[in-house]
């Protein structure tokens, strides 16, 4: 099925979305796409959402299950607080890409930018993981709870692959970063821990799916050093009380 | 220092003695008539801080006494009695006894002092300096046992008129509403639970809660720790939270409930986020938080896809989206000095409802130092935000209600009069299980089963007395607003919404009476 967006507010725009599902809709593309918000806000089908133009905010909020696709750039609040599905963004994102994502994925091919991954968290069978192509702003990983983020740096901008205070507060899950990262970028509470054939392992299963995705080298993306950032205690705060 | 010996350590380098915990004299003594023990050590059993134990013979370790008075009510003889410790402090109205077991405390540990349940500080209640109007020979009031009264509220937007279009005859019911009406909930009397999550109390009290909410036709609140799935039938009577950290917060939790409420803040930590630790993160806590056993669970101070007014209406359009604008949108705000131009800001933002929790709200967990001194009284909010909202139009936009120190139907009905839709009760529901304020909560220890998640302290909670008692207590509220509309003349507690006419200050000074809207006694 195919929407053209233009000139349709959110709400009719999402309406549609939803009329779509229910007639069971497989494949929705949706056209000259212009800042509309919520678009795929708790779907629970397994539909595709292709998506040209740019999304407003809160894309693939509290979603279920559907696989968005978007040709374009995104804004801020991508996957907030998803639950599963998948997200691609040909191009670059905005703040807090996946807050408190509990599921899915989230692949950005671009950048992306302030406090990526802000309390994303894993239960059972349910583990997200974001990929960045290119570089990530401050606070990338706050309040970390599980999960997996990747920044790959791949776009040769002369700006650092991650910002300031990466991992604050984190007390689960892990970073890769492609490349270096120094001591005094990271906040407190993280290290950097040297790769295992394990971590190697598991960034190549995760990293293959992803260059297939955005069509990139594989190879040409594991050449490189990779830093891990790891918390250093899963009781960031267990000294800061005392009980009166 | 030992205390069996009563032996000061004295320090190798440095000399002198070393000063530690066990030298601050206890706050209270437990004191056994060993005349009727019997040295059955039920109290042993019952005292879960450990201030009660056997060692050939029944001793009382008062440091750790909390006063919950759990020994006493389950001592079988009688025998046992908590005293506070008459042990003198040079008396001084500023370096106070509790000031300087705060400094002690502080001193060897370097750490925030945390504290559980309202503020103790006796800051004056103005509830208690407000009285209510009646009738009297020019007026006629109402006997409530023999005629109807109305205690009925809906929660969320009314339109500001109504359109209603006729179609063929009248008296075929030919007409037709018009106005699209945004989603309300109806309660059967204006008093909601306050949000207590699952974690800071044990299941038993979510069930209690839940099955009063059900018995009462009104409404419990999850709290932000997620919603377990025995609460899940519960739904029609249930608000769920959606706080900072998002603990489990997924499409089938905001559409079983019957409206999803955003928290901001709450009334006894202002501007500060929640920490369960990881020691409370249970399986069962887990799996409904959707995270990790074991791990911490923080939620940060502020939500970070909420930076203003405008960040807060994503949220709730996200929400209304998310579940087909089927459900209203509650906004939870602490009371706090700008209070009434937030709650334009919410109202704005689309909300169908803001609840405003007061300085004297309960908390599970909080530094003391919030707790104590940030934000301002649920009393003034009221009137600050009813005022604000009418004066800009749009109070019909919004539902307000009211918590933090709710303690009676007196409570209520000023709390209503000053311009509340409905309050909402949470200390005083766990008071109606057992809970004796003694504050501990964050320890997980809590000898009544309320807040605590250990199997065995759980078990001393009955769900379905628990219930009982708490549907009783809304009754009896009820019942005494029922009165209280009576006397004043009024059949419906629509009537008194707002109608600071009836209400009259007494020692109020000036500025206080204005910021309330009510006039002093004798006027």
């Amino acid at each position: 099925m195919r929407i053209t967006a233009k000139g349709l507010s959110f709400r009719a725009l999402n309406q549609l979305i939803r009329e779509c599902v229910q007639k069971g809709a497989r494949e929705i593309e949706i056209v000259e796409v212009n800042g509309q918000r919520y678009i795929g806000a708790g779907i629970d089908s397994h539909v595709i959402i292709v998506i040209q133009g740019t999304p407003g905010n809160d894309l693939g909020a509290f979603a279920q299950s559907p696989k968005i696709i978007v040709y374009g750039n995104a804004e801020d609040g991508v996957g907030n607080t998803m639950d599963n599905g998948e997200i691609f963004i040909h191009g670059n994102a905005g703040d807090i890409v996946g807050y408190s994502m509990r599921g899915g994925k989230i692949y950005i091919k671009g950048n992306a930018g302030y406090r990526v991954g802000i309390h994303m968290k894993e239960y059972r069978d349910h583990f997200p993981i974001i990929v960045i192509g290119g570089t990530a702003r401050d606070f990338l990983g706050e309040y970390m709870a599980g999960g997996r983020i990747i920044v790959l740096g791949l776009n040769g901008s002369d700006e650092e692959i991650v910002g300031e205070y990466v991992g604050t507060g984190m007390h689960g899950g892990k970073i890769f970063v492609r490349g270096k990262v120094c001591e005094d970028q990271l906040g407190t509470g993280v290290g950097i821990r040297p790769m295992t054939n394990e971590d190697w392992a598991e960034i190549k299963g995760l990293l293959t799916e992803y260059c297939a995705v955005f069509k990139t080298s594989l190879t040409d993306v594991l050449e490189n050093s990779y830093t891990k950032i790891v918390p250093t205690t899963y009781r960031p705060y267990e000294k800061t009380y005392i009980l009166t | 220092m030992d205390i069996k010996s009563g032996h000061t350590a004295h320090s190798k380098n440095g000399g002198g003695t070393i000063l530690s915990h066990t030298t601050i004299p206890p706050e209270f003594l437990v004191q056994i008539d060993p005349q009727k023990c019997t040295q059955c050590k039920r109290c042993v059993v019952e005292c879960s801080f450990g201030a009660l134990q056997f060692e050939d013979k029944l001793i009382a370790i008062n440091e750790k006494c909390s006063a919950c008075q759990r020994c006493v009510t389950f001592c079988p003889q009688s025998a046992i009695a908590i005293i506070k410790n008459p042990q003198a402090f040079p008396e001084h109205a500023t370096w106070t006894e509790k000031i300087q077991r705060d400094i002690w405390k502080q001193a060897e540990t370097g750490a925030i002092l945390l504290v559980g349940n309202g503020t103790n500080l006796p800051y004056p209640t103005l509830f208690d300096h407000m009285l209510i109007d009646a009738c009297q020979v020019t007026r006629p009031s109402i006997d409530p046992l023999r005629e109807p009264m109305e205690l009925r509220t809906y929660i969320g937007k009314k339109p500001p008129k109504l359109q209603i279009k006729v179609e063929g005859p009248k008296q075929n019911g030919g007409f037709k509403l018009e106005t699209p009406i945004s989603p309300n909930i109806k309660l059967d009397a204006p008093i909601m639970f306050a949000a207590m999550s699952y974690g800071a109390v044990s299941l038993e009290v979510h069930k209690a809660l839940a099955s009063a909410a059900k018995n009462l036709g009104t409404l419990m609140n999850s709290g932000e720790g997620g919603l377990h799935k025995d609460l899940y039938p519960y739904g029609d009577n249930i608000i769920v939270q959606v706080a900072s950290g998002r603990f489990g917060v997924h499409k089938e939790y905001l559409e079983t409930a019957a409206g999803i409420e955003i928290k901001i803040g709450q009334g006894a930590k202002p501007g500060i986020g929640g920490h369960l630790p990881g020691e409370k993160v249970t399986a069962e806590i887990a799996e409904t938080r959707m995270i990790p056993v074991g791990t911490d669970a923080l939620s940060p101070a502020p939500h970070h896809d909420i930076y203003s007014i405008e960040d807060l209406s994503q949220l709730v359009y996200a929400l209304k989206e998310t579940t087909n604008y089927k459900k209203p949108v509650f906004v939870k705000i602490a009371a706090v000095h700008d209070v009434a131009a937030i709650a334009s800001g919410i109202a704005r933002a689309g909300a169908d409802a803001i609840v405003i929790d007061g300085f004297r709200g309960g908390t599970g967990a909080a530094p003391q130092a919030i707790r104590d001194h940030l934000g301002i009284p649920i009393e003034v909010a009221i009137a600050a935000v009813d005022d604000r909202l009418r004066g800009e139009g749009i109070r019909s936009e919004v539902s307000l209600i009211a918590s933090g120190g709710i303690r009676c139907s007196a409570d209520v009905a000023k709390a209503i009069a000053l311009g509340a839709d409905a309050v909402a009760i949470g200390t005083a529901a766990l008071i109606a299980m057992g809970c004796r304020v003694c504050g501990r909560c964050y320890t997980g220890l809590c000898p009544w089963g309320i807040t605590t998640q250990k199997p065995e302290l759980r078990w001393r909670l009955n769900v379905e007395q628990a219930a009982k008692r708490v549907t009783n207590l809304v009754r009896a509220w009820s019942r005494e607003l029922e009165e209280i509309l009576g006397a004043l003349g009024m059949n419906s507690i629509e009537s008194l919404k707002g109608n600071r006419e009836r209400l009259r200050g007494f020692s109020l000074d000036h500025i206080t009476l204005e910021v309330l809207g009510i006039k002093p006694i004798g006027k």
